[in-house]
């Protein structure tokens, strides 16, 4: 006998990880706080149980449709980068980036010469403008993690840094106002009695939902997110996927620097400051899971609803927004340790 | 060696231990004698790793008893299993990389009063162990990541020795060490029974069992199969016997041979991937079985997954259908027809949260697509067609992967390349973990793929499986193609003789 290994074939009836008896098998339960379904029914009852809150505490002031569509108007650009992370989240990855491509493309969309070319021309430019640089953003993102195998969190971490530094540079630390009267007349309408930026918010929250349960792209995401070893070998190009995904992040991103601007009216290197965590709380307190391979667009409108209803609420009851953080944080950790808690159940169950 | 009358130290009677859905352990019965070098032997699964973490008090049996020095105890974690004197050097080296040598030797039970590191007495007793283990040579002061394995693998005897360690458990300690270092190792050994430790030595290599071994406790599919056989006067061939045995015959049906005028459907010519195999070449015609026989890590897996397109090709060129592939393009393999079931079904193969027929449309959904909008229906009713061809149980399509048997999920594999069509499928140990009647499933499943016209690569460890199921077997040995012949020509004793001869090349 040499010294090599002798053949050792796998063991049969006996694997432990493969044999699963037949009473193990029961069909999951399906209660009515099981599945995306009963997720999303908890956030609702969540937010309910808030909106009762505010009503109780602030009365008329939080229950009039004038607040509501204040918080409506908050919640969207929010909104808007929530539904770009919830697909990079769902992939496996995280965008740190989100808030500083949010100042950097509002600063971008608002120099003088790009103003002065909108003002010659169409408003529109200001908004293509601001989406490009998003999307630039988002795809270096994309590549440096996809084929520079660079780890997303410091990609993106560098992209937060560098994207506002390359914004306070353009700006030179100032305000630029939004001269364009075509951008402002656009931005601050309400059609419908209902503004701008919160249809935008819809049309993008309908658009995310189609793209990630209806479509091809949708599918890949959670298959990438789930076990990208396994889409690989199924023949999915999970490299070109991850970096589409962080341009869609980077995407949204521009939007959100565009609304940043309708609303605010101004472009200015700190827009956006902070939102990517806000973005990544509402995600996961939504019910997508960090680790990827699940994702819900519902979800994610719902967290970024509860977060800016509560914000709305320790407003008009004057309390601070240290308070505020101090809530938000103790939210995200309740939402997670329950989400962490069903996840464990349907597993052992199943 | 063993003395005439050495006493019991350790003894397990009828431990059985239950994992969700398995029995891991199904009536184990050892006994250790002190100062002996007691080797355990078994296939992989065959129940090794869950016996020694019961001892190591890392699981706790079912059913069973274990008794030191004459009374049982329970064992019911890692440190109550310390305190009985047994110690267990792990597999993957336990050490922490930043910790000094004599950090590493106390982790846990770190020499202190009153919260005070004694790091002098730490250091001069790690000095003590070291020599007794005949490597005065490390520092204690020397941090533990810029060792050797071997070293590392000293300090972790050291560990162990530290704790009075009577019985002290190796898995596969060999495994990391060139030869030099495994006489090392042996000394080492030796050393320790001379003293009464009693020392249960997991390996794979009969040759080392030979060297070092006194006594052999068999396992297979989780009972003892056989103890206290003698080293010295047991075959190897029994050895084998014992571990490979078949319990179950192969229900391999029986095909027709390939028509002398079926097309080549596979090329592969002078394909290589650098520090793995080399100069593969072979034809798979439509319709054919080729088996690829071999040990692990003969370069198998690597060919396997070299064709398809999942590791990057050094050299040579493999065509489907007359079409050249591009080096490390599965996506082009997949179109080409090519499918692979990887060996490891749970992280390659399946996305383990996903409802089963997303999970058998994972190659196809795209194709059934309509401008890039999903057809959940016709994904539905593609993959239920398949769940009941192969029989898939449970049938309910909207199951999550994870709750499925091995078989099962190995057939929803299967199933995921018979929606996309496959011209050529590559099947990596499509049986492991899949139990008997599964087996035969697959076989006559692999029988009908071959009948409907595909083109068949088996990797398979069974070597009798491999026979069975193919028309040509390849046999590799360290990277290279040693045997390339007609199934019928050729027996598992032929197979091993090749291989072994392979490696002494």
């Amino acid at each position: 006998m040499s010294d090599q290994e002798i053949e050792v074939p796998a063991a049969r009836g006996a694997a432990v990880e493969d044999t699963i008896t037949q009473d193990q098998v029961k069909a999951p339960r399906k209660g009515v706080l099981h599945g995306a379904a009963g997720r999303n029914l908890g956030l609702v009852i969540a937010l309910v149980a808030i909106c009762i809150v505010g009503v109780v505490t602030a009365g008329d002031r939080f229950a009039s449709v004038n607040n509501l569509l204040t918080i409506l108007r908050l919640a969207s650009v929010l909104g808007v980068l929530s539904i770009g992370m919830t697909f990079v989240i769902t992939g496996g990855g995280i965008d740190l980036s989100v808030g500083s491509v949010v100042g950097l493309a509002s600063v971008w969309a608002t120099t003088l010469a790009t103003q002065t070319l909108a003002g010659n021309l169409n408003w529109g430019v200001m908004v293509v403008c601001a989406l490009a640089v998003g999307l630039c953003a988002g795809l270096v993102n994309g590549v440096l993690i996809a084929y520079g195998k660079v780890v997303a969190f410091i990609a993106t971490l560098s992209m937060l840094v560098a994207a506002r530094g390359l914004a306070e540079i353009i700006a030179r630390r100032q305000t630029q106002v939004v001269r364009v009267q075509g951008f402002k007349d656009f931005f601050l309408a309400d059609p419908f009695g209902i503004p701008t930026l919160v249809w935008i918010f819809v049309v993008v929250a309908v658009a995310g939902w189609i793209l990630l349960n209806r479509t091809t792209f949708g599918r890949r995401t959670i298959a990438v997110g789930g076990n990208p070893e396994a889409a690989r070998l199924a023949g999915i190009k999970v490299k070109r996927h991850t970096m589409y995904l962080y341009a869609l992040s980077g995407l949204a991103a521009g939007i959100g620097g565009v609304m940043m601007l309708g609303r605010t009216t101004a472009g200015s290197s700190t827009n956006g400051q902070l939102y990517e965590l806000d973005a990544i709380a509402a995600v996961v307190v939504g019910g997508t899971l960090l680790a990827g391979g699940r994702g819900t667009i519902v979800g994610t409108v719902l967290g970024v609803l509860i977060f800016t209803t509560l914000s709305n609420i320790f407003t008009q009851n004057n309390l601070s927004i240290s308070a505020q953080a101090v809530a938000k944080g103790v939210i995200i950790v309740v939402a997670v340790m329950l989400q962490q808690r069903i996840a464990d159940r349907s597993r052992s169950k199943t | 060696m063993v003395n005439a009358d050495p006493p019991v130290l350790l003894h397990m009677r009828g431990i059985v231990k239950h994992f969700p859905g398995a029995r891991a352990l199904d009536g184990v019965d050892l006994d250790i004698r002190a100062g002996e070098v007691h080797c355990l032997l078994g296939q992989n699964g065959a129940g090794k790793s869950t016996l020694i973490k019961v001892l190591a008090g890392a699981h706790q049996p079912d059913e069973g008893e274990i008794l030191v020095d004459g009374s049982p105890v329970t064992i019911s974690h890692p440190v109550a299993g310390l305190k009985l004197g047994i110690a267990t050097m792990y597999q993957e080296l336990d050490v922490v990389d930043g910790l000094s040598v004599a950090e590493n030797v106390y982790l846990g039970h770190e020499l202190a009063v009153g919260g005070f590191s004694q790091r002098r007495a730490a250091t001069a007793n790690t000095r003590t162990i070291l020599k007794r283990l005949g490597h005065g040579d490390i520092s204690p002061h020397r941090e533990v990541g810029r060792l050797s394995a071997a070293g590392k693998q000293i300090v972790s005897m050291a560990r162990a020795l530290s704790h009075d360690a009577r019985v002290i458990v190796m898995d596969e300690p060999s495994a990391v060490l060139d030869s030099e270092e495994v006489k090392n190792l042996f000394r080492v050994v030796r050393e320790l029974t001379s003293s009464g430790v009693a020392v249960v030595y997991i390996s794979h290599r009969l040759e080392e069992i030979r060297q070092i071994g006194d006594r052999i406790t068999v396992l297979k599919d989780g009972r003892t199969v056989a103890t206290g056989l003698p080293v010295a006067d047991t075959p190897t061939a029994e050895l084998i016997r014992l571990m490979t045995g078949r319990t179950v015959e192969y229900a391999i049906p029986p095909r027709p041979p390939v028509a002398d005028d079926a097309p080549t459907v596979l090329h592969v010519d002078g394909l290589g991937l650098k520090g793995a195999f080399r100069d593969v070449s072979f034809d798979v015609r439509a319709g054919e079985v080729v088996g690829l026989a071999g040990l692990v890590g003969s370069g198998r897996t690597e060919i396997l997954e070299t064709i398809f397109g999942a590791r990057k090709r050094t050299a040579g060129t493999v065509s489907v259908g007359g079409q050249a592939l591009r080096a490390g393009a599965v996506s082009k393999a997949v179109e080409a027809g090519i499918g692979l079931c990887p060996e490891e079904r749970k992280s390659q193969g399946l996305i383990l949260d996903e409802p089963v027929y997303r999970n058998i449309t994972l190659s196809t959904f795209t194709r059934t697509a309509n401008a890039s909008f999903l057809d959940e229906r016709s994904e539905r009713r593609a993959a239920k067609v398949q769940i009941d061809a192969l029989d898939v149980r449970p049938s309910d399509p909207e199951r999550t992967a994870r709750t499925l048997s091995g078989g099962n999920q190995q057939k929803v594999l299967l199933a995921r390349w018979l929606v996309h069509g496959c011209r050529v499928l590559l099947l990596d140990e499509p049986t492991r973990g899949v139990d008997v009647g599964a087996r035969a499933e697959i076989y006559a499943l692999i029988a009908d793929l071959a009948k409907s016209g595909a083109a068949v690569v088996v990797v398979s460890s069974e070597i009798a499986e491999v026979i069975g199921l193919s028309d040509r077997i390849l046999v590799v040995s360290e990277g290279r193609v040693v045997h390339d012949g007609p199934a019928s020509g050729i027996d598992e004793h032929r197979v091993l003789d090749l291989v072994m001869e392979g490696s002494a090349a």
